[in-house]
């Protein structure tokens, strides 16, 4: 992989998070001052189950390197079973993603509930870490063969 | 073009401290549509939101962005103060620069331009809302309770006592429950029946309650204020509006069987009254064990009811009616400990018994007549030992979960019998002791003192040598192996959901947990109301509790419903989904996957291509539909949309935030 190596690059990281759980949790790690990378920024989505496969490949595709799914744990869903959908359509869309060449590590999902602010946090300075690691995302952005000539991965 | 004002909050120090607000309104100004853009101290205040409607009628705003708090916090405080203006309160999104960027950032410039990508987002989103505008829907008033037990009863008495007009359906021939099986309640000792019978006879003679016993909830459909419910009425066999409930067929009849009520300590007859104070004090027929029923034989209590209030021909009947609110109130049952528990004998010893058994053992009207006497030789025991935590705490063979009440219950065993059988030894074998509650620690100190020797340890084995049962197990404070002789073994057995639980809460679409309890909405905030709106829950069948918390919860319930009640109509959400009929296939995959069964297929008439077709097409039911974007998702042809959080939407943040 020959990535550009640039020690300030900070990669962008989206968090697709339901409204009762994990925005939940997101403010409750606020409300306790925690500290976490600033480069994920929340979608705030009224379910998990919410999240079309389309968004996810649309913010591959317009450079995102990294997409987190957050809901409710399983059988705790607000809207009873909402999650257990996120759960088998997440498993599908990260094969097909990894088919295409995406590493799993740039797509995930998480279980986080309002009370689990630390969790919240733990789970973005991993993931933010784990995407640093791997570099910016080549394959999917729209126009990154064209600023980057003979950039491959 | 959409004009679009951005409010940047300082929330005090809070986000000013961390972001560079003024760069973030400064940046704001050059986002896409953005007219207007300003900074303020606190935007909610009273001169925060003045500001913003001024800024509203000077710009000619026709959409804001506010970056604050979380929208959990204030995004409704917002909307109200758009209700005074010319903007829609849907024309609305807040950027979440406190909890989100702020408060978990230490390095301005970067919160600053994450404050800025948030900005960002929501200006994108913003453009794409539409005005959104509440329905309504019509309420009718009257309940439905689920189960005559006391949090049923109780319910449906505060509801009543409100003016509004309640069913109770009970499976059992009566109402009552658990409760008026007991003998006494801790730590009072009042008598229990005495205190729950009149509430029973209240209920009926109520004239905003209808009694169903012997009935069943069938099929529910429908939404909050508007439920259709079908229930079925299992057949009596005797005409309930006849019969004067003499009660000599019961005297008649040939056939006994054993007794729910006394727990199988007694028999009943196959036409019988469950027990004394039943309400309504009608008998109905046990057909699996009437004789006249299975072989035709018999019909000794037709030929001698002095009315013909008997009815062999009798069969089950269904019916339909409308409800605005339901409440779930099935309570509990004792686990099968007889299966978890073969090294207690497994249900071979007559002398083993469950603490409800010993409720009837000791009650007045009991098959004792209230005299503590050995199930095998009749004998008064002098040596009982109490189990405490059958099924309970145990995740191995049981339950995992308290079941809080045994504690005080066991208390009260111990000293009942102390109290009742001069000379006798009680030994209380426990986990944990938990007595928390008003005057229960005293309760369980006083059994203490009344001579209850509490051993803690649990119990590995129990046989027979003789006429005695034989206790082994261990005390853990001493570490050494213990041996009883008892007389009489009293089991404390864990409570689980009743049976069809689960099922119910599949007809009513409302969740369960790992152990069939039903689930709250929320276990601290929202501690009676169900996931589903206008469907509420009280009693044990949330969880186990004893009769002032399952009172206290029914009564919470009922003002719930009553609070529903109180209005002729109830205004929707407008953030449900809406199916576009002309771009939809049909397919019907939406219908399955909807939790609230909100989605039907009706037929359509559309065009195609200009010509004029009939064609299925899928419909969401507004009123049902709780917005959580399920279907979204799954939909192929893209047609169903989630009002607020549309496709389009949610794809322009995804993209402001990849910029």
């Amino acid at each position: 992989m020959s990535v550009k190596k640039d020690s300030s690059w900070e990669p962008v990281i989206l968090a697709f998070c339901c409204n009762w759980c994990t925005y939940t949790g997101a403010d409750t790690a606020g409300l306790n001052r925690m500290k976490y990378p600033e480069n994920v920024r929340v979608i705030r989505v009224p379910c998990s189950s919410r999240v079309n496969p389309q968004f996810i490949l649309r913010a591959f595709q317009k450079g995102a390197d990294g997409v987190l799914v957050c809901g409710c744990h399983p059988g705790d869903c607000h809207y009873a079973t909402g999650n257990y959908y996120t759960r088998r359509r997440f498993m599908l869309m990260q094969r097909l993603l990894e088919y295409n060449g995406i590493d799993p590590k740039r797509f995930q999902a998480k279980w986080i509930s309002g009370s689990e602010a630390a969790k919240f946090r733990d789970t973005v300075i991993k993931v933010s870490a784990e995407i640093k690691a791997l570099g910016p995302n080549t394959k999917f952005a729209e126009g990154y063969y064209a600023q980057n000539e003979g950039g491959n991965e | 073009m959409a004009r679009i004002g951005v409010f940047i909050c300082h929330c005090g120090t809070n986000i000013a401290s961390v972001v560079d607000v003024e760069k973030v309104a400064k940046a704001a100004m050059q986002m896409p549509d953005v007219v207007f853009a300003t900074d303020y101290k606190y935007m909610c205040s009273e001169p925060g939101q003045a500001m913003i409607k001024e800024a509203i009628i000077e710009q000619k705003l026709d959409r804001i962005v506010i970056a604050s708090c979380s929208p959990r916090m204030h995004e409704l405080t917002f909307r109200k103060m758009l209700k005074g203006t010319t903007i829609n309160p849907y024309m609305l999104e807040i950027a979440n620069i406190r909890e989100q960027c702020a408060w978990v950032h230490t390095d301005r410039e970067k919160a600053t331009a994450k404050a800025i990508g948030l900005v960002q987002m929501a200006v994108a989103k913003v453009a794409k809302n539409k005005p959104l505008s509440a329905g309504t829907i019509p309420i009718t008033k009257k309940a439905l309770v689920i189960g005559g037990g006391i949090a049923g009863i109780q319910a449906a008495l505060d509801i009543a006592d409100c003016g509004y007009d309640v069913t109770i359906v009970e499976k059992e021939p009566s109402i009552g429950g658990h409760m008026v099986m007991l003998d006494k309640t801790f730590p009072t000792m009042d008598c229990s029946a005495c205190i729950s019978t009149p509430k029973m006879v209240e209920a009926n003679a109520h004239p905003n309650i209808t009694l169903k016993t012997s009935c069943e909830v069938e099929k529910v459909s429908g939404y909050v204020g508007n439920f259709e419910v079908t229930i079925k009425e299992k057949a009596k066999y005797v005409n309930h509006d006849l019969c004067t409930g003499c009660g000599l067929c019961q005297t008649k009849c040939p056939t006994k069987v054993t007794s729910e009520f006394d727990q199988g300590m007694s028999k009943r007859s196959a036409i019988y009254i469950p027990f004394a104070q039943a309400v309504p004090s009608k008998p109905v027929i046990d057909a699996n064990a009437c004789l006249k029923l299975k072989d035709g034989k018999c019909g000794i209590c037709e030929k001698v009811c002095p009315i013909g209030a008997i009815n062999y021909q009798d069969e089950e009947r269904f019916t339909t009616e409308q409800f605005g609110a339901i409440i779930v109130a099935i309570g509990y049952e004792l686990v099968n400990w007889e299966e978890m528990y073969p090294e207690y004998g497994g249900g071979k010893y007559e002398d083993v018994i469950t603490g409800l058994q010993f409720e009837r053992l000791v009650n007045a009207s009991g098959p004792t007549e209230g005299h503590i006497l050995r199930p095998s030789n009749g004998k008064e025991p002098k040596d009982v030992v109490i189990i405490k935590c059958v099924g309970s705490r145990d995740p191995k063979k049981g339950k995992s979960y308290c079941s809080r009440a045994c504690c005080m219950a066991s208390a009260k065993h111990a000293h009942q019998i102390l109290d009742k059988i001069p000379n006798s030894r009680v030994y209380v074998f426990y986990m944990d002791v938990r007595t928390p509650g008003k005057g229960y620690e005293e309760f369980y100190d006083n059994t203490r003192k009344d001579g209850a020797q509490y051993i803690r340890g649990r119990v590995s084995k129990i046989y027979k040598e003789g006429s005695k049962l034989i206790v082994k197990g261990e005390d853990s404070l001493l570490a050494k192996p213990v041996t009883v002789e008892a007389d009489l073994v009293i089991l404390a057995t864990a409570m689980e959901p009743a049976s069809g639980a689960y099922e119910l809460a599949g007809k009513l679409g409302i969740a369960v947990d790992g152990d069939n309890w039903i689930t709250e909405a929320h276990p601290k905030l929202r501690p009676v109301e169900t996931q589903t709106n206008g469907i509420y829950l009280c009693g044990t069948c949330q969880g186990p509790k004893d009769i002032p918390d399952t009172v206290a919860q029914a009564s919470a319930a009922a003002v719930k419903v009553a609070a529903l009640f109180s209005h002729d109509e109830m205004e929707t959400s407008p953030m449900v989904s809406s199916v576009d009929p002309d771009k939809c296939s049909g397919c019907g995959f939406c219908v399955d996957l909807c939790p609230y069964k909100a989605i039907s297929l009706v037929e359509y008439a559309g065009r195609d291509n200009g010509r004029k077709v009939t064609k299925t097409v899928a419909k969401v039911n507004e009123g049902l539909c709780q917005g959580c974007g399920c279907c979204n998702a799954i939909c192929r042809t893209g047609c169903i949309d989630l009002k607020g959080f549309t496709n389009e939407q949610i794809l322009k943040e995804v993209d402001a935030l990849c910029l």
